[in-house]
């Protein structure tokens, strides 16, 4: 009963955590579980605010990656808000910003099929990834990935190859949830160099099942792809151009 | 204590010159007062020590450099202010961003690049130190004029 009570305080409906352990499905022996901590504290807050503040391994490493450097170029695709856009031009780099996600919608529906248009798909690249080669020293990806169907998703990999400098970064978040055919899409905004604050805007389909083998494989050309696990059954990818 | 939010209040077009909602301009407008665009422009706007205001009708394609720009409508060109960016709520900018400060509210889009560039600080005129006489140099021409300032004030 007491273990119960316990539990209880950290639960909340719907969570995950209360249908029991989850099965953490590693292939990779970088794959780690962020620290939940903060994600632990919220849980109660979450009930009342549906904003999430967690801990982001992956957030962390990509900043890790790019201290001690200025005026970088960083793409952040979760769309312009003033949480993110504060917290690159402190660290003194030069913004990019759009919202993916919205984009996609506006470029395609919410129908994965309309990703298999060749045309479409390059009108999409022209729309969002329009940057001279090996502009760009930083990209936060975040969620949007996982909504694009293969044929989409490697010309985007593909462009954002070119668009990347050598050496620079990319984080992106896919669902872990084996076998998924819809994932839910978050707003991020970055707290601070490790944390992010999730606010969820809905449920979407997924692009494909994801995994870590076939993450490594999407991101073959890129020299190395590292994987963070979190508790919220995210894979947090970092990429290194 | 109010429980009322705080919001942005709405720029005031009373004392800016003014592009009604039903006027289209195609050109260049250059202004040397606060200039309020509630129309369709295309081209470019200038008002370099002046604000200019994109209402919430306005449909601007066109270059904007001004003191401060806010945009409560749309926007498809680059803008470049001194000061401020402020795009409020429900308003659209797609272009890039040059400017000292931009603020972004929830709702709004935009899609670009924001390049933050401070301004340069004006030299502040030194307000004169202590006056140290040196004892004159035996071979100095120039002894009786020689002055040390020890120390710099600055002015804050």
């Amino acid at each position: 009963m007491l273990t119960e009570r316990l539990l209880s305080i950290f639960r909340k409906e719907g969570d995950p955590v209360s249908k029991g352990a989850q099965p953490v499905g590693l292939h990779s022996t970088n794959a780690t579980r962020s620290a939940p901590a903060i994600g632990l504290a919220n849980r109660k807050s979450a009930r009342k605010d549906p904003a999430l503040t967690r801990q982001s391994r992956g957030l962390e490493q990509f900043f890790f990656n790019i201290r001690d450097v200025v005026g970088l170029s960083v793409l952040d695709c979760a769309g312009a808000n003033q949480d993110n856009i504060d917290f690159l031009i402190n660290l003194g780099h030069k913004v990019y910003s759009q919202d993916l996600v919205r984009n996609l919608d506006e470029a395609f529906g919410q129908d994965l099929a309309e990703q298999t248009n060749p045309s479409r798909i390059d009108y999409f690249l022209r729309q969002n990834f329009d940057y001279p080669r090996e502009t760009l020293d930083g990209v936060l990806l975040w969620d949007a990935l996982q909504f694009m169907s293969p044929a989409l998703l490697n010309a985007t990999v593909e462009r954002l190859y070119d668009v990347m400098r050598p050496k620079s970064y990319l984080l992106a978040f896919f669902t872990a949830t084996e076998r998924v055919l819809q994932a839910p899409s978050h707003s991020f905004r970055i707290a601070d160099n490790k944390a992010i604050v999730l606010t969820e805007r809905g449920i979407r389909p997924a692009g494909q099942v994801f995994n870590n083998r076939n993450l490594e494989k999407l991101f073959g050309k890129f020299e190395s792809v590292k994987f963070f696990l979190t508790r919220e059954n995210l894979r947090e990818v970092i990429v290194r151009r | 204590m109010s429980s009322t939010p705080y919001r942005t209040p709405e720029p005031d077009s009373r004392n800016a010159a003014t592009i009604g909602k039903s006027v289209k301009i195609v050109g260049q407008i250059f202004t040397k007062e606060d200039l309020y665009v509630d129309g369709d422009v295309e081209g470019t706007i200038e008002s370099q020590e002046n604000k200019v205001t994109v209402g919430p009708n306005g449909r601007v394609q066109a270059s904007i450099r001004a003191r401060e720009v806010i945009i409560l409508g749309q926007v498809q060109g680059n803008v470049e202010t001194s000061d401020k960016v402020d795009i409020r709520k429900d308003a659209k900018l797609v272009g890039d961003i040059t400017t000292s400060r931009i603020s972004i509210e929830d709702g709004a889009l935009f899609k670009g690049s924001i390049d933050i560039k401070k301004p340069e600080p004006k030299p502040v005129a030194s307000a004169p130190g202590p006056v140290v006489a040196r004892p004159a140099e035996p071979h100095s021409a120039a002894a009786s004029g020689a002055v040390a300032a020890t120390t710099t004030g600055v002015n804050r």
